[in-house]
């Protein structure tokens, strides 16, 4: 069969920036679930509506304030959508999850289910489920870039590149910072935590916001390759379940890696068989159930 | 319970094909049934799964393949999907015991997903339009259930209710026998407290093995009435939404109660057929339904009722 060196090389590239929204998006999980202990099942709808903050702030906003040639361009969504989510994540701990802490955790899986429901509704009501395309992609960021074996979208070796930076910089901000050690801390212990002055209710609700936000990100992110649509965030979310159950999500390299390794799994599965490649993840997930049972970088016992 | 209550629920369903619409009291009964099944796992071992649409849908594929296709007699191919959404629990539950709590969840949706791949794949299974016109034969091979009886100038399929029912009745009469036997004992027993189970010497990845066949094979029993009363089967059966619903059914009437599940499909059920006009809002309210129950009313209706009454129910 044709599978030169050049096709599998290119479709592992492609893989990679599925991979690296896997990685954004079960890297938020896991920051959440550290602190809140609970799964996040409104992450992909959130994902859904920051890709819309990008279309419609491009589309709709200028008409909105009655000045039909102002479009919120691509760099000014990537920072309006994350703080508008992050807010609406902000007001989703501060009025619902914060009540439901002393109760189990699935209760904030259920909540958060709720509310993904809710709000993938309202924009099946209002848009297209087949999804709209996003036309404010950067000038700078269209055309081609020579990688030596291929030809790769600029646009999508920018968002390998801002990706990557945004997981790292959050593993290094959690990892190896004063602010990162709280927030540690406050996963192993919040009373003591609170007991040493630190406002921990406070740092819980950031931590949501920030989540939520980096949700929305990739969701701009996302805007320009794949069109944007209601159902963009269920279609996500099930598949970053399966790379979250491999990885485990008590670590953030942990999700971060898985997340990019399985992206490129998916794309090397379109080479060698391509109908497996809507599966594959959670073939791979069944296989580590059977081998190692915590995930691979789990630490349950 | 008393057991006047349940001779009264008796009468109530047998006579409900006179008074409400035969199609819409059918449909409650497999939703009621695909509740209290699921309800086995949620509120009798504190499992909860986010993938029994895959049983349900699963076995309502299944039976409608063999029904449509290969001439199975009706009560064959209920039986031949409850066999198959038995087993697919197995495999499921296997997997998914390896895992506690939240993972258990997740587990359970990414395995449901794969199932519901198959069906969208598959060369019997229709793809997009799913399985139609499924006929619904002649039971045990003598009984037509298309037969509509005339009562009072009004033709009610009669044959297909009193079919339905006879299932329902079964599956319920199952899990209420299970939750009140030594085996739905321990069963709370590791819901309460998995450890002390434990170290009491049950071996809790059996039992709780065998609570998740025995949910998915009602659930798939379910799914199999489901796809005879409207001769589809299709993806929706097999959708997170689905195995959605059926958490929401079980949380709104009770979790954890014997009656809930039937309440709280009741309630799903009527809303949906009620509000047919709303369209796609459904999800909406249905979704904003989900966020008021896990905020205020964590015990549903029967829960509430049992606290108000001081008695389980």
């Amino acid at each position: 069969m044709g599978m030169s060196l050049q096709t599998v090389l290119s479709q592992v590239m492609l893989g990679l920036n599925n991979g690296v929204f896997y990685a954004i998006l079960s890297l938020g999980l896991a920051v959440i679930f550290g602190l809140l202990n609970i799964v996040n099942f409104v992450h992909g709808a959130l994902y859904m509506l920051g890709a819309y903050v990008a279309l419609l702030g491009f589309n709709q906003l200028g008409p909105l304030l009655g000045r039909p040639d102002f479009h919120l361009n691509y760099w000014a969504a990537l920072l309006v959508a994350p703080l508008v989510v992050g807010a609406l994540g902000v007001l989703i701990e501060k009025t619902m999850l914060r009540r439901l802490r002393k109760f189990d955790h699935l209760y904030g899986l259920l909540l958060t289910f709720g509310l993904a429901l809710i709000i993938q509704g309202v924009f099946t009501n209002y848009f297209n489920v087949s999804g709209d395309a996003y036309d404010g992609k950067p000038e700078v960021l269209s055309g081609v870039v020579d990688l030596g074996f291929m030809l790769f979208p600029k646009y999508r070796v920018w968002v390998i590149g801002i990706s990557l930076a945004v997981c790292f910089g959050t593993w290094f901000v959690i990892e190896r910072t004063k602010l990162g050690s709280y927030l540690r801390a406050g996963t192993e212990n919040p009373e003591l935590v609170k007991a040493f002055g630190i406002n921990v209710p406070l740092m819980i609700t950031l931590t949501y916001g920030f989540g939520v936000g980096l949700a929305a990100f990739a969701g701009v992110l996302a805007a320009p390759i794949y069109s944007v649509s209601p159902v963009m965030g269920s279609e996500m979310i099930i598949t970053v379940f399966a790379v979250v159950v491999i990885g485990g999500m008590g670590s953030i390299m942990g999700s971060i890696l898985t997340g990019l390794l399985l992206g490129m799994v998916e794309g090397f599965t379109k080479v060698v068989y391509a109908p497996a490649s809507g599966t594959v993840i959670f073939l791979i997930m069944v296989v580590v159930l059977l081998v190692k049972p915590a995930g691979l970088f789990g630490k349950e016992a | 319970m008393n057991r006047f209550v349940w001779l009264a629920l008796l009468a109530l369903g047998l006579l409900a094909p006179f008074a409400v619409y035969p199609v819409f009291m059918m449909k409650l009964l497999c939703f009621a049934l695909f509740a209290a099944a699921f309800n086995l796992l949620l509120g009798y071992t504190g499992l909860l799964s986010f993938g029994h649409a895959a049983f349900f849908g699963g076995a309502a594929y299944v039976t409608g393949h063999l029904v449509k296709n290969l001439g199975l007699t009706p009560e064959l191919g209920v039986l031949a999907g409850t066999l198959f959404a038995g087993l697919l629990g197995y495999l499921v539950g296997s997997l998914a015991i390896r895992r506690q709590g939240i993972y258990f969840a997740m587990v359970t949706l990414a395995l449901a997903q794969i199932v519901y791949f198959l069906a969208l794949k598959l060369p019997f299974t229709g793809g997009e339009d799913g399985l139609q016109g499924i006929p619904r034969g002649l039971l045990f091979g003598v009984i037509d259930l298309n037969r509509h009886v005339t009562v009072g100038g009004t033709p009610l399929p009669l044959a297909l209710y009193y079919f339905t029912f006879a299932l329902f009745c079964l599956g319920f009469g199952i899990i209420y026998r299970a939750i009140h036997s030594p085996f739905g004992q321990v069963l709370k027993a590791i819901r309460e407290n998995e450890p002390r189970a434990r170290s009491l010497g049950y071996k809790v990845e059996r039992f709780k093995l065998i609570a998740f066949v025995l949910s998915s094979a009602l659930a798939g029993m379910a799914g199999a009435m489901k796809c005879l009363i409207f001769q589809l089967a299709s993806l929706t059966d097999v959708s997170w939404h689905t195995s959605g619903e059926v958490v929401l059914m079980t949380l709104l009437g009770g979790v954890g109660t014997v009656l809930g599940p039937a309440a709280g499909a009741f309630t799903v059920v009527t809303l949906q057929s009620q509000l047919t006009m709303v369209g796609p809002w459904i999800t909406v309210i249905i979704g904003g339904i989900f966020v008021v129950c896990v905020l205020v009313f964590r015990r549903g209706f029967v829960g509430e009722l049992g606290r108000l009454l001081r008695r389980s129910l």
